[in-house]
């Protein structure tokens, strides 16, 4: 098995993977830095988000504006030193992209422009039109091109972390081209592989959204935090599942039922003033409106299409031309993928997953519990989004802490990263290989990956979905568990050694069953309503007992062990959530 | 083992794989017929400059069958360029007035209009100085 | 909703099983509002798990989909079956080597991309607590288009210069480079143009147009390129007339 020696790898080049190579690389140019993904670069799902990075930037706005609203969107289960630090560089990271070309969108003044977004309080996103993800990945992409440090390794999919006494050593990886299984000897490894939408049938998620890297750190040990807290995106399009962007509220859509009404008056989010206004009902955070879709449904009010239950984003107010200039990728979405044109009627939307705010349990300094392993972006859980994040943090939140692991790494690194015995990590890397070509040679049962990935997707909707209970939660675990054993008879068709998708969606749904039971498990020991995480058997929030964040840590061949971890609250005490008018 | 595969591409016939590759190739071979039409040209100041006999006969070669059967194909051809070549004027020479982008099709306008304009003033001239 | 059954035929190329490249023919019963992706992620989950190809986004944002459908280079998630007769053909995008069925090698394209440098090279270079630059709206519009590449290829499949000569730098990478080039906050037209204002760079590009003609998010390469044209051409001129000016041109890196 081929050998790369390399200082820093990092694994996954979106917004956060790419932000930490750069980082890295300024920090110390005479690093070696192996930027490993399953994707190029440009494919990272970051280039999906659409409407906007928050950063305090109006005379009007202040600090402590962004950190309370951050720290009440989450529902007071956010560390609060993470989101203060989160804040304070937030602006600093946005203008840095801007010195790096990202077309920010400006004002008349020629100055950044900024537009609401959910649960903010004063505007702080600032945007690229309707395509910031996009805009953010690229300005990375192209910037990380200047580094000669940084070592790209494109179409690698990573497998195991290799760690020998509590120190990460490194990672083995396919080599997709050639289906040979490379190890990465590194000094330190930073996980930067976001989240796992894909474990739900109806999510915003791209393909690539597996959770490969919180699986690869659970099974190295890393417990993975807060699991079952998991974003519904109030609007995106029915079937396809594709986002239709929060902007498209913030400049002044509105969510009507069947009938018409603007049915987040009737859940504590109005009044329904008419557009403009900051605090619109429809700038709700995102647990809250998907919430009231679901109530919406189980009163009979939404609309049916071939598809499910939908209710409907009008925008025909805004007019043509503010639609052209601010949200044309939402018009063209609409049309292509739902023959609608929003100019003329309104948008078919529903709740689907988007966000994961759980993920491997970092600290405030993006390192985990194993020497040498830092984890950043959507696959960390710092947490600075606790039980709910509010849009636009998201962005943010890639380049503050894909910097910050960057820059620990590479001082890691300087200061001397011990390599453990060569014989011990050579053989912790071949068992790594072994287990890749276990599976490409298993005689199975023809157990369908197809199959086996939409009942887990199936199991997790019904069971885990927006609201649950102790029986769906139960029944979930149940179902995780014997998919889990169905996961053991699988057997690939695909035999080849050059681009062989078929071994590598096998891994990934290896990847998602174990996160999807870390959610499960989560989802059914926290026995209280929080943020996203809603049960119909607890529907209060219970800070006496669960002012905490839930620890999932891997058992082999059983299910993950649950522990628990203090919340850092600093200045702000958990209060009620307030949004809309009574706020004023 | 990773071994790619390269497709052979046509280094004569790769243009009729598309209609938009065979329009392109007839808005190039429009230049060998306007470059024969120069020859011709030329040849004619030639002959010019040979006597009244030698032009007359020069003349009555161009205006039989062959000469305004190739005179009305390079017509089509130096029509067609043209049309090509207005079209794409935006593309090249995007123009911005008062902050705001002049749209394409007005600039196409306004070269046909300018292209009429010195169409006329040719034939007056023609016509008017007398065959 | 109703159904369709579509025949989709697709080129298939494992070199690990020896085989000639050759097609493969498939009956997808495919919705009425699909893309021709959904058709092949059926294939693939049904039909044939051996199927190789690259997909993420389904929603024509992450470029990764790019293929040849009935002689057309379009992006496969936004390529509507509606839109086509009951037989559909398949194909990885031309001019690149295929490593796989519809998997093409891109590392070509990697290559010039990076050669264009394109990456700011600031005419003005400020702290981060100088705060952002200015740029106005007016600035801004001149070359929003050309940042809206998604990198998918297609105008390097439809590009028949590209075609017949693979040094030529192509559409993406130049439209790119011109996108830096207008940018207001940029300077460094004179680092690119050993890449850009070369043969194989603007000058191999002969306006055939069908770059813009596939570009799926109206970048319009060709317009980018002939842009650059007109820009080098006056450069040119101009250091002949005045060879003093750019001399203290930047090497085109950072520090």
């Amino acid at each position: 098995m081929e050998t790369i020696d390399t200082d820093i790898a990092i694994i996954g080049a979106g917004g956060a993977g790419l932000r930490a190579a750069i980082a890295a690389s300024e920090a110390n140019p005479g690093l070696n830095i192996a930027l490993i993904s399953k994707v190029y670069p440009m494919r990272s799902h970051t280039v999906a988000a659409e409407g906007g990075a928050a950063g305090v930037i109006k005379d009007e706005d202040s600090f402590d504006n962004h950190f309370n609203d951050t720290v009440s969107g989450g529902d007071w289960l956010c560390d609060q030193d993470a989101v203060e630090l989160f804040i304070h560089e937030a602006p600093r990271e946005l203008t840095q992209i801007e010195h790096w070309g990202c077309p920010w969108s400006r004002d008349e003044e020629g100055r950044v422009a900024v537009r609401p977004f959910g649960g903010m309080k004063v505007e702080r996103t600032w945007y690229a039109a309707d395509k910031t993800g996009f805009h953010l990945l690229h300005t990375l992409f192209q910037t990380s091109l200047k580094y000669p440090g940084i070592r790209r390794y494109d179409e690698y999919y990573s497998t195991d972390l290799v760690v020998v006494d509590g120190r990460c050593q490194g990672l083995t990886a396919i080599e997709m081209r050639t289906g040979q299984v490379r190890f990465f000897r590194a000094k330190a490894v930073i996980i930067a592989t976001g989240g796992a939408g894909k474990v739900f049938p109806f999510t915003t998620n791209g393909a690539i959204k597996t959770g490969d890297g919180m699986a690869m750190a659970y099974r190295a040990g890393v417990p993975l935090k807060d699991m079952e807290f998991v974003q519904y995106h109030p609007t995106g399009l029915p079937g396809t599942g594709i986002l239709i962007t929060e902007g498209s509220r913030g400049e002044g859509g509105i969510l009507v039922n069947k009938d018409g009404y603007r049915y987040l008056q009737d859940y504590n989010l109005g009044p329904p003033d008419p557009w403009p206004r900051k605090k619109a009902m429809e700038l709700g955070p995102r647990d809250r409106l998907s919430q009231a879709f679901w109530h919406e449904q189980q009163k009979g009010r939404t609309i049916e299409t071939d598809y499910g239950d939908v209710v409907h984003l009008d925008l025909r107010h805004l007019g043509a031309a503010k639609i052209n200039e601010r949200l044309p990728m939402v018009r063209e979405l609409a049309m292509s993928y739902v023959g609608v044109d929003p100019i003329e009627a309104p948008i078919p939307v529903r709740p689907v997953v988007h966000y994961t705010m759980g993920g491997i349990d970092t600290d405030i300094t993006t390192a985990t519990n194993v020497a040498g392993l830092y984890a950043a972006g959507e696959c960390a859980c710092v947490s600075i989004n606790g039980a709910n994040r509010l849009g636009s943090n998201s962005l943010t939140e890639l380049l503050v802490f894909g910097s910050l692991a960057g820059r620990n790494a590479a001082s890691y690194v300087q200061n001397g990263a011990q390599a453990a015995n060569e014989t011990v990590v050579n053989e912790a890397a071949k068992a790594a290989q072994q287990r890749v070509l276990e599976l490409f040679r298993r005689k199975g049962s023809g157990e369908s990956i197809a199959h086996l990935r939409r009942d887990m997707n199936t199991t997790m909707e019904a069971g885990a979905g927006i609201y649950r209970s102790e029986d769906s939660l139960q029944s979930c675990v149940t179902q995780m568990q014997a998919l889990r054993q169905r996961y053991a008879y699988v057997e690939l068709t695909d035999k080849s050694n050059v681009f062989n998708t078929d071994l590598i969606e096998a891994l990934e749904l290896g990847s998602m069953l174990d996160v999807a039971l870390t959610m499960a498990c989560s989802a059914l020991e926290r026995k209280e309503s929080r943020g996203s995480h809603q049960r119909l058997d607890f529907t209060e929030r219970d800070d006496a007992n669960y002012l905490r964040h839930t620890l999932a840590s891997f058992a082999a061949d059983q299910l993950p062990t649950i522990g628990y971890s203090d919340v850092t609250i600093t200045r702000s005490q958990p209060a009620e959530r307030v949004y809309g008018g009574s706020q004023e | 083992m990773s071994r790619p595969y390269i497709r052979p591409v046509s280094r004569t016939g790769w243009w009729l794989a598309q209609p938009r590759y065979v329009r392109y190739m007839l808005r190039e071979i429009s230049s060998l017929f306007i470059g024969g039409y120069m020859l011709i040209m030329i040849t004619g100041l030639y002959r010019l400059s040979q006597g009244p006999q030698e032009y007359a006969a020069f003349l009555t070669a161009l205006l039989g069958p062959a000469g305004v059967a190739y005179a009305l194909v390079t017509l089509v051809f130096a029509a067609y360029h043209t049309y090509t070549w207005f079209i794409v004027t935006p593309k090249a020479m995007p123009l911005v007035i008062a902050g705001k982008r002049v749209p394409g099709p007005l600039i196409v306008a306004a070269h046909w209009l300018g292209f009429a304009v010195v169409s006329v003033a040719l034939w007056l001239l023609m016509t008017a100085g007398g065959a | 909703m109703s159904e369709r059954v579509v025949e989709l035929e697709i080129l298939r190329y494992d070199p690990d099983q020896g085989e000639a490249p050759h097609f493969q023919t498939y009956s997808v019963p495919c919705r009425e509002d699909w893309v021709v992706l959904d058709a092949i992620n059926y294939i693939k989950d049904e039909l044939d798990r051996t199927l190789s190809y690259r997909w993420s986004c389904h929603m024509a944002v992450c470029g990764s989909c790019g293929m040849v459908i009935n002689g057309e280079p379009a992006l496969a998630c936004h390529a509507f079956v509606r839109d086509y007769p009951d037989k559909i053909r398949v194909e990885p995008l031309h001019n690149f080597p295929v490593e796989r069925d519809l998997v093409v090698n891109m590392d070509d394209f990697i290559g010039k991309l990076t050669s264009v440098k394109p990456w700011l090279i600031a005419k003005d270079p400020k702290t981060i607590d100088e705060g952002a630059y200015r740029q106005s709206k007016a600035e801004l519009s001149v070359f929003k288009q050309y940042t809206a590449c998604i990198n998918c290829l297609l105008c390097y499949s439809a590009c028949p210069q590209y075609a017949l000569n693979d040094a030529f730098v192509g559409p993406a990478a130049l439209a790119l480079a011109h996108r830096y080039n207008q940018d207001s906050r940029d300077v460094g037209r004179s680092a690119r143009q050993d890449v850009v204002a070369s043969n194989p760079g603007i000058w191999e590009c002969s306006f055939v147009g069908a770059c813009s003609e596939v570009c799926p998010k109206s970048v319009d390469p060709a317009a980018a390129i002939q842009q650059s044209k007109i820009a080098s051409t006056g450069d040119y001129f101009l250091d002949f007339l005045m060879p003093w000016r750019n001399k203290s041109a930047q090497s085109g890196n950072d520090e």
